[in-house]
């Protein structure tokens, strides 16, 4: 169906450059929060990270040992379902890469766990190779719990929901498992550039 | 999920800033409170904004209902509050989401917390549970900043009682005599409108981000277990 054209709309135009900001996404300067209920406040002296399911053997960091790993600043552009897009975010975080180096695992498919009950899944190669990371700053400032922290993740290709927030580890599966906004509505992948952000998009 | 035309039936004023929009959309397949639609503006050389709205009305065939706060600085607010007459006609596809929904055979009790115009997928609710003839016990706690600004005040007056409790409180200002409540939602305000924790309600909460933050800590705090208390949030930009 061609589109409709809604009379005497013009639109505001932010200028914003079309290979950066997505189909039917547009750019705020604001930090919007979308999370599905009260955000949780894990002490750092209770949280740790672990690498658990298909492995030959489960990993854990307590806080001060995640801090100590190695890591990196990403400046990335980041789309939310709800159409904000955000550019030029700058972030500190963990490197997916560097949390799996050296664990054995046939695993295809990973469900990221929270505090709170979160989940998301992703295909594995989608949070290897330089794509993903677990984020513990943003702006230079440790992360706001609103926005996640103390840390989330970032998988700044998908939209935002597939970076869970209060993320305290990975669950590596053989089998995809749909997670939270997946089993109510939302796309299995979530693709921006492709606008994958419901059921049969 | 395809997009589907929206003629516009007729535009009501709720508030000086809030409208509701009627939409008549051939081939809607229904939607449940609580949900919401993504609406698509295309001008005239093909630029097109999109946004998400939360459906305000029942099923009812093919009608829907959108209720839209302008924002000064909005894009697309401006257009459906001032610049819709019946008629014309929009874009939009739905209904999406699953989980900040609620249906009278959930029961209850039920605690709906608003702020502003958030009250828009509660007032579905509200409706849905109208319809239904349900007298699940129902407390709508709304928070607007003045009586001028309060949305469905009319109709929440009507649906009130038989189950159903609203109960304002005004933060900025207040008419003459006003003997309700004239702060921000706190604990002490949440335990006064109950239901208790151990009543186990269904609790849904909706406004700006600082506004649902706020209440949804101090709900877990007052022994609201968290997976009780869904919660959907909107920033100055993100929820227009």
């Amino acid at each position: 169906m061609s589109p409709i054209v809604s009379r005497g709309f013009r639109g505001r135009r932010d200028g914003a450059p079309n290979d950066r900001v997505p189909p039917g996404q547009y750019v705020t300067r604001d930090f919007p929060v979308l999370s599905a209920g009260p955000t949780p406040h894990r002490p750092l002296e209770l949280w740790d990270f672990s690498i658990v399911g298909e492995v030959d053997e489960p990993r854990r960091w307590t806080w001060e040992e995640f801090r100590a790993l190695p890591s990196e600043e990403v400046t990335v552009d980041i789309h939310c379902v709800t159409k904000w897009s955000k550019l030029d975010t700058v972030w500190q975080g963990v490197s997916v890469d560097t949390l799996l180096d050296g664990v054995e695992t046939a695993a295809e498919y990973v469900v990221p766990f929270s505090d709170g009950g979160y989940t998301t899944n992703l295909p594995l190669e989608d949070v290897t190779g330089g794509k993903a990371w677990v984020a513990f700053a943003y702006d230079g400032e440790p992360l706001e719990p609103e926005h996640g922290g103390p840390a989330r993740m970032l998988v700044p290709h998908l939209y935002f929901w597939k970076s869970a927030k209060w993320v305290r580890g990975l669950r590596l599966s053989a089998i995809d498992e749909p997670g939270f906004w997946e089993v109510n509505g939302y796309h299995n992948y979530g693709d921006p550039w492709q606008e994958q952000r419901y059921w049969g998009d | 999920m395809n997009w589907r035309v929206a003629e516009v039936v007729n535009v009501v004023p709720e508030t000086p800033r809030v409208k509701t929009v009627a939409f008549d959309v051939p081939g809607w397949p229904g939607h449940r409170a609580g949900q919401h639609v993504d609406v698509r503006l295309t001008a005239e050389d093909g630029y097109q904004a999109q946004r998400s709205y939360s459906i305000a009305s029942v099923p009812d065939g093919t009608r829907v209902e959108l209720t839209v706060e302008r924002l000064e600085d909005g894009e697309v607010s401006p257009y459906l509050t001032d610049g819709l007459r019946p008629g014309d006609r929009i874009e939009l596809r739905g209904p999406v989401g699953g989980y900040f929904v609620w249906e009278p055979s959930q029961g209850g009790p039920l605690l709906l917390v608003a702020g502003g115009s958030g009250v828009v997928p509660l007032m579905a609710m509200i409706r849905a549970r109208a319809v239904a003839g349900s007298d699940i016990d129902a407390r709508l706690l709304f928070s607007s900043r003045s009586w001028e600004e309060v949305i469905y005040r009319g109709e929440l007056e009507r649906l009130g009682g038989g189950g159903l409790t609203v109960v304002h409180t005004l933060t900025r200002s207040q008419p003459p005599g006003w003997a309700g409540y004239a702060r921000r939602v706190d604990a002490e305000m949440l335990v006064e409108v109950g239901p208790s924790p151990s009543r186990l309600p269904g609790v849904y909460v909706c406004g700006p981000t600082p506004f649902v933050e706020a209440v949804a800590e101090a709900l877990v705090e007052l022994g609201h277990e968290p997976h009780r208390v869904r919660t959907e949030r909107f920033g100055p930009t993100g929820g227009e």
